[in-house]
């Protein structure tokens, strides 16, 4: 007994060893000058940076045309992963309320054929999608950045699966208490899938978060650009005899991951409920 | 309060299947109906189909003097109460109880007026703040009960409230559904597969068989007079005993075996004859006299407490009969039992048909 919670601890502290070390080790680095950072490679103790390097990766205009800086990149971020987290949910619940609630011709093949897009993620149909967004005059706005990635099988799927499970009694119940579709789906359902919407709200933010290619292709102004290709930014301006900044990169790294770790601390307690708990 | 009218109600579902085959009843303005049956017999879909859960198949339901076929269930005027209370998890009972009058937009201080009375009748009014889930079962097939209750409608339909409930609150339960029922005079309709529940609830009762019903009447005369020998054999604790038998011009005979001897009252070669338990006393021996007479071993004696039960085979290894005898008798296994049967106890069913022969 004894002997196995040991192993147990050990092994737990080894991944929490190999996740951390990373994340810390890029911390410490970012608090160097890029120069230290440029002949001896990673940092492993605190250097005298820190005040510095953060300021100037959140409030100093980069890249190049000067006009965007950290923060600006954190706005858009933030856009970008709750544009992306709520949208995904509002429609991936309709289309789930649909699936299970609605007699309509085919709504089992409509479910699998929403499904088996699972099967094609972005980079399969990149090239048409870019070539709509285009034609839609979508590039370069946020609504271009979110709108085509908002349809989502991953979240139709679970909020399918937590329909199906709440008892039909209940919208029997509902029926006879005179609420329709909508106030049924308003009144009963949206509170009753809370934790479900907390679950998948974290899971789609820290997705959307942390998309790159997409930004990448549909913004070219770099007031619109978030955190995730700024870092890329910083580290490619290889001109010359110019050093990378490093520690701005290693900074903005840091500064990236912050928000997706809040999210996930608030929400924990309803994510964990959502997974495990059923409130019926 | 209202009148409920099924006029050759059929519900047939996809692939042709017939869960309902032409039901007509008459359900007087503050009656309590009890629709009994086992699984499967179609009693549930008669419910949903008065409270419009379910698609008519053909036929017509009325209630008061409206068919209601087409009418949304919302606009039908009755409250329903479901097996699994079927409480909005994420209210509090308050809102529970609210709700429905909220989506017909009737005036704030009505409401809470209808909620606390109802909670007030129910007992309930010191839950009202918490969620389902924080009550006992008990408390929660109240709240059930009070949503029906503030709704102040002219049926209430009532699917199995009690079958979630333990055997203890479940008898508790019952006797109050029946006070409430007479105290608010609003006619009920309910349905269960306990035997024992409907006899005790119904005003009138409605045995249900396969999707056609098998017998309307006062409960008590259900058990007096059952009309078929599914009947016989569902209502009643334990099952009336049914024995295959024949005549002929020495008198009733068991089909197989010996053990039954009386007179032949029917004048058929083949019937078969239903006594119910406790319509057997025992005698010290064959003495003639009219009636029946039955010759039994004793299997096993089941002491339940107010009565006991004999398990015994009529004649040597015939069928198995239940005695119900006084909770001092005492029998050994082995034992010889002489038993007899008074003529008006004795029911007569066609043999083939099942139906009963008066």
């Amino acid at each position: 007994m004894r002997k196995t919670q040991i192993w147990d601890h050990v092994i737990l502290l080894a991944g929490v060893f190999f996740m951390v070390t990373p994340v810390v080790l890029a911390f410490l680095t970012s608090t160097h000058d890029a120069i230290t950072i440029y002949k001896e490679g990673i940092q492993f103790a605190p250097g005298g940076k820190f005040l510095e390097n953060y300021e100037t990766v959140l409030f100093q205009a980069g890249g190049f045309t000067k006009e965007v800086d950290g923060f600006v990149m954190l706005k858009n971020s933030l856009i970008l992963g709750l544009g992306f987290a709520i949208g995904k949910i509002i429609i991936s619940m309709l289309a789930a309320y649909a699936i299970v609630y609605f007699r309509f011709p085919m709504a089992t093949l409509c479910f699998w054929v929403i499904f088996a897009t699972l099967l094609l993620p972005l980079e399969v149909r990149i090239l048409p999608s870019y070539e709509i967004v285009q034609k839609l005059g979508m590039v370069n706005t946020y609504s271009g950045l979110i709108v085509p990635l908002i349809a989502s099988a991953t979240g139709t799927f679970f909020f399918r699966q937590f329909f199906l499970s709440v008892p039909d009694e209940l919208l029997e119940a509902a029926r006879i208490d005179g609420a329709g579709p909508w106030k049924f789906f308003k009144d009963i359902l949206v509170p009753l899938s809370q934790t479900m919407i907390a679950a998948i709200f974290i899971i789609m933010f820290v997705y959307g978060w942390n998309q790159y290619l997409w930004p990448t292709l549909i913004t070219t102004d770099e007031s619109l650009f978030t955190l995730v290709r700024g870092i890329k930014q910083i580290l490619q301006v290889w001109v010359g005899a110019q050093i990378p900044a490093f520690n701005e990169a290693m900074a903005l790294a840091i500064l990236a991951i912050v928000p997706p770790v809040l999210i996930v601390v608030v929400f924990q307690s309803w994510f964990v409920k959502g997974l495990v708990e059923s409130d019926k | 309060m209202s009148t409920i009218t099924l006029d050759t109600v059929r519900k047939v579902y996809a692939g042709n299947v017939e869960a309902v085959k032409g039901v007509s009843i008459d359900i007087a303005d503050g009656e309590f109906i009890v629709l009994v049956g086992p699984s499967g017999c179609g009693k549930s879909t008669l419910l949903r189909m008065i409270a419009g859960l379910e698609d008519i198949t053909t036929g017509e339901v009325k209630i008061g003097d409206r068919m209601v076929n087409n009418v949304d269930p919302a606009d039908r005027d009755i409250a329903m109460v479901f097996q699994n209370y079927a409480l909005y998890p994420h209210m509090s009972v308050y809102n529970n109880l609210a709700y429905g009058l909220k989506n017909r937009g009737m005036d704030k201080g009505e409401i809470d007026r209808r909620v606390k009375e109802a909670a007030r009748i129910l007992e309930i009014g010191d839950y009202l703040d918490r969620k389902p889930r924080q009550l006992s079962g008990g408390q929660r097939q109240r709240v059930a009960m009070g949503r029906a209750i503030v709704r102040e409608p002219a049926a209430f339909l009532f699917d199995e409230p009690l079958s979630n409930l333990d055997a203890k609150l479940r008898v508790q339960m019952r006797v109050e559904i029946k006070r409430l029922q007479r105290a608010l005079g609003t006619t009920s309709v309910y349905v269960t597969h306990d035997q024992l529940e409907a006899m005790t609830l119904a005003d009138r009762l409605v045995v249900l068989n396969g999707g056609n019903i098998e017998q309307i009447g006062a409960p008590i005369d259900v058990y007096d007079k059952p009309a078929s020998t599914f009947v016989a054999s569902f209502i009643g604790s334990p099952a009336m005993n049914l024995l295959d038998v024949k005549a002929d011009g020495n008198g009733l005979s068991l089909a197989k075996g010996a053990g039954l001897s009386g007179a032949n009252a029917k004048g058929k070669d083949r019937y078969t004859l239903g006594i119910r338990p406790e319509h057997m006393e025992e005698v010290a021996g064959p003495n003639g006299g009219d009636g029946l007479l039955l010759e039994a071993v004793v299997n096993v004696l089941e002491p339940v407490g107010a009565e006991s039960y004999i398990y015994a085979s009529l004649g040597d290894g015939g069928p198995e009969i239940v005695v119900r005898v006084s909770s001092h008798a005492r029998h050994e296994a082995g034992e010889k039992l002489f038993l007899k049967v008074a003529p008006e106890n004795a029911h007569y069913f066609d043999a083939d048909t099942g139906r009963r022969i008066d």
